[in-house]
């Protein structure tokens, strides 16, 4: 089965060498790592395991994260994985998130850390993840458990449809929009974030997440 | 008598009239965007030289003041201007991300 892993990566030099590497022992040959023009060695380390996509500028994730799946879907990808340059998933999971898809159970599997394990979280960050919980099913009228999951799984035909027009972090949104409007079947799969310095100081502030759902209201009313 | 602020009301329109016809003439507005331009300014002339005219137009509509109908109007088209450029600031954004990642996937399939 062709999977492929894409990654979005925006400075993650420290990181994205092991996160490549224990892709790589697990079996996972078609890995994409769209660099969002990172100013550290990101790319040169990117490109020794994986096909490395380079944007010249910084677009934000969600723009990475099309890119990649637009390179997948053009090398013929029957699933597409996205995950996260940070080390905060487990690899084992890439297969949890992949099965509904390949057995034809789902079109789109979202990771659910709430489901799963989310080791070391933060107090703060549990309320903003639940307020997005809340959020997102008042938008959408879609009940997850998670709302802001980078772990994700398409079919090709999914990917296809789906339009990601938010370059940055709004494309959260996106996902739970496209869904409703292709009527594609989602499958919340339980997995393990782990939350460690690094990923702490990475990660979304609380104005942010503000900002955040700001933008998705208006998105909303926008469209 | 020509107050002050009528000159440099005068100045500044004079200045920025200028800048629109030169822009022009360069191509890089359209004639009707000059059209548009030049009646902006214009009737800011017009006003400030002749702001009577203003409480006539107030009656018209039936404002209070005749300076309340020109800021009324100046709000209401700067919002509308603000929107478009909004929507064009959006569009070019979308436009640049699609070439970043046109150049991308190019690179890579070469």
């Amino acid at each position: 089965m062709d999977i492929f892993v894409v990654i979005p990566a925006y400075n993650e030099e420290k990181k994205i060498g092991i996160v490549l590497k224990s892709l790589k022992n697990a079996g996972y040959e078609n890995i994409v790592v769209v660099d969002d023009g990172s100013k550290d060695r990101t790319f040169e380390i990117a490109k020794e395991n994986s096909y490395a996509l380079m944007h010249v500028l910084n677009r934000g994730q969600g723009a990475a994260i099309k890119t990649g799946i637009d390179f997948a879907l053009s090398k013929n990808a029957k699933v597409i994985v996205t995950f996260d340059a940070d080390g905060q998933f487990l690899v084992e999971d890439i297969k949890k998130m992949a099965e509904p898809i390949i057995k034809k159970m789902a079109d789109i599997t979202l990771g659910s850390r709430f489901l799963g394990k989310a080791i070391n979280i933060p107090y703060s960050k549990k309320i903003v993840l639940k307020l997005g919980v809340i959020f997102v099913f008042l938008l959408y009228g879609i009940k997850i458990t998670d709302s802001q999951c980078g772990l994700r799984a398409f079919s090709s035909d999914a990917a296809k449809k789906i339009k990601v027009t938010s370059d940055r972090m709004e494309h959260a949104a996106d996902f739970f929009s496209e869904i409703m409007r292709n009527k594609l079947i989602y499958l919340e799969v339980p997995i393990t974030v782990l939350y460690d310095k690094y990923s702490l100081k990475k990660g979304q502030s609380w104005a942010r997440s503000i900002d955040l759902g700001i933008n998705m209201i208006l998105k909303k009313l926008m469209r | 008598m020509i107050s002050l602020i009528q000159l440099f009301a005068f100045a500044f329109v004079t200045f920025a009239a200028s800048r629109a016809v030169l822009r022009a003439k360069d191509k890089k507005i359209t004639v009707f965007e000059l059209f548009f331009w030049l009646c902006i300014w214009g009737g800011l002339i017009i006003v400030v030289f002749f702001p009577e005219l203003t409480s006539y137009l107030a009656d018209v509509v039936g404002i209070g003041r005749g300076i309340d109908v020109i800021i009324y109007t100046s709000i209401g088209l700067l919002f509308y201007m603000i929107f478009r450029l909004y929507v064009k600031f959006e569009e070019n954004e979308r436009e640049i991300t699609q070439l970043v990642r046109e150049i991308a996937i190019m690179k890579k399939k070469k």
